[in-house]
């Protein structure tokens, strides 16, 4: 079976790899399987200077779900370039960077520091759970089309605009980072959600609101990438509540070129090493004999619906 | 750190929405210091893994003892394990309590509701070595306290509840006022506004707390369950640098 893909910057072995923010620099689960086996590693958000992120608590549970408000605690780029990226160079594994900020002027510095030590970038222009930057560069095309054009001038490797589902026309969003240059884009980040607990009669998380993650969003994330796949001539990186190797074929169907896996990894470190060796099976039990033959494929379909694959 | 189906032995109610698991598993023989913990997979309904920290432990019969409280849904719902069933547990996780050195000679625990737990354990290595227990557990009521009996075996123990309903009326800080303070360490582990109560309250001996989060990962790698730190870094993730600190280098809010 055929597991490879090639994407800008990319030449994946198998199109699995974790999400950001959910698989920290690597090292913590390079203690459950061999990192090199997956298709690529996106790290946690890289910002200008270090942020220690928003107060505790920052987790809460949903139904087939979870809401986080980390607040993108990282150390800085400088030190994720000098203590994190060198214990992944070692593991003979793409890696993709997350680059966060607060400025379009602090994307750029980022972008340009970090991108000489990894194969691709993630712009992040997403995180429901900061103040400044972020969400809003993502929910504004304007804004969004900037901080893209920018950013695809300062890296030096290609660049995927990792796209909010917090907006109405996630088409508009994705012609307008099309447009300004970016190379590919990543779908979907969390939706910005709230609990509250009824004995303390506050919202669980203390930032209030936080980002809603897990098989719970999947549904959503499955039509913005089918309706983007139509309009958009980008490679996807598709993401949202994968938990099984038939909820990858399902992106694929979808138009993803590639997965990314988040939240499962916290209720199973072993996850994605699970989804990649159950892979070749599934793709041959619904008829593909590679993953490049699967993208899309709910988009070219001709036969009846009356006749089932599998 | 290792996922393990571990087998349910045992699954007992010891008190007011308090349950004992005693499990077994390979899991055990990876257990360093008192004071570590383990996440807990209830189902696949369930996002997030509940931490639940390691009461005691036996190598030699590869078991491990835990006591939870219903606190939600999730736990509510791990009350329905029977024994003999299975149950996917990541462990041992974090940084537990670190035993004395010779100078040391009277520790006082400090334990407040299901955090009380992890002293046991503790409180039996620290009466291995000779080091004179003296235990302050504090509880809502008395439907609540467990484990009164099994500390008293290790040295003096004084109770607190909240209603006055069995021993001292008030908090554990309430008994430790009270206390002669002979001892040379102390080890505390409850809910945050209690360490913090008792940090300010015994400022001048040298202590160790451990605290409680909610957790995403557990493993270290999601920075849900940070705490502010002296260091330079100016942060401690609970699960893997702790749950166990040394009172001087954590800052509690």
């Amino acid at each position: 079976m055929n597991l490879s893909v090639s994407l800008p910057g990319l030449q994946l072995k198998n199109p699995i790899m974790p999400a950001s923010g959910c698989f920290g620099f690597g090292k913590e689960f390079a203690q459950f399987y061999s990192l090199s086996d997956l298709g690529a590693v996106i790290l946690k958000a890289a910002t200008g200077e270090k942020r220690f992120g928003n107060p505790t608590p920052r987790v809460a549970e949903a139904a087939s779900g979870m809401l986080n408000a980390i607040g993108l605690q990282n150390p800085g780029v400088d030190s994720i370039i000098t203590d994190e990226i060198p214990f992944l160079k070692e593991q003979d594994v793409p890696l993709i960077a997350n680059v966060a900020g607060s400025t379009v002027e602090e994307y750029e510095e980022v972008a340009e520091k970090i991108s000489a030590h990894v194969d691709a970038l993630e712009l992040n222009i997403s995180c429901p759970n900061v103040k400044e930057g972020g969400v809003q560069f993502g929910t504004d095309p304007e804004l969004a089309k900037e901080v893209t054009r920018r950013v695809v001038q300062a890296s030096r490797v290609p660049v995927y605009v990792k796209l909010s589902p917090n907006i109405t026309d996630i088409v508009q969003m994705a012609k307008a980072v099309e447009e300004a240059g970016a190379h590919g884009l990543s779908m979907i980040n969390t939706l910005t959600a709230m609990r509250i607990d009824p004995k303390t009669r506050k919202p669980v998380i203390a930032n209030q609101t936080g980002g809603l993650s897990g098989a719970a969003i999947k549904p959503v994330s499955i039509r913005m990438i089918h309706q983007v796949y139509k309009e958009v001539n980008l490679p996807i990186i598709g993401m949202g509540g994968i938990e099984s190797s038939e909820d990858v074929i399902e992106y694929l169907l979808a138009g993803a070129s590639a997965v990314a896996i988040g939240s499962a990894n916290f209720k199973n470190p072993l996850i994605c090493k699970e989804i990649m060796d159950a892979l070749p099976q599934t793709l041959q039990k619904y008829g593909f004999s590679s993953v490049q033959e699967a993208i899309g494929g709910a988009h070219h379909e001709q036969t009846a619906a009356s006749i089932l694959r599998a | 750190m290792k996922r393990e189906f571990m087998k349910i032995l045992e699954h007992t109610s010891i008190a007011n929405d308090t349950y004992r698991l005693l499990l077994e598993g390979e899991m055990v023989q990876d257990i360093v210091d008192p004071g570590q913990f383990v996440h807990v997979q209830i189902s696949d309904d369930f996002y997030l893994r509940r931490p639940v920290s390691i009461c005691d432990y036996n190598r030699s019969e590869g078991t491990m003892t835990l006591l939870y409280k219903v606190m939600g849904k999730g736990t509510d719902a791990l009350t329905k394990k029977e024994a003999g069933g299975f149950l996917d547990v990541l462990g041992p996780g974090g940084q537990g309590f670190p035993l004395p050195g010779d100078e040391q000679t009277h520790a006082l625990l400090i334990g407040g509701g299901i955090g009380v737990p992890p002293l046991y354990n503790l409180a039996k290595q620290l009466n291995d070595k000779g080091i004179r227990v003296t235990s302050v557990l504090g509880f809502q009521t008395k439907a609540d306290a467990f484990l009164i009996e099994e500390f008293e075996s290790f040295g003096e123990v004084y109770v607190s509840t909240n209603d006055g309903t069995l021993g001292t009326k008030g908090f554990v800080t309430d008994v430790l006022s009270q206390l002669e303070s002979v001892h040379d360490t102390y080890y505390a582990c409850g809910p945050t506004v209690m360490l913090k109560a008792v940090m300010d309250q015994l400022e001048e001996v040298p202590g160790y707390i451990s605290m409680e989060e909610r957790m995403g990962c557990g493993i270290g790698a999601c920075f849900a369950c940070v705490i502010e730190s002296r260091d330079d870094k100016g942060y401690k993730r609970i699960c893997c640098d702790g749950p166990v600190f040394d009172a001087k280098e954590v800052v509690l809010s």
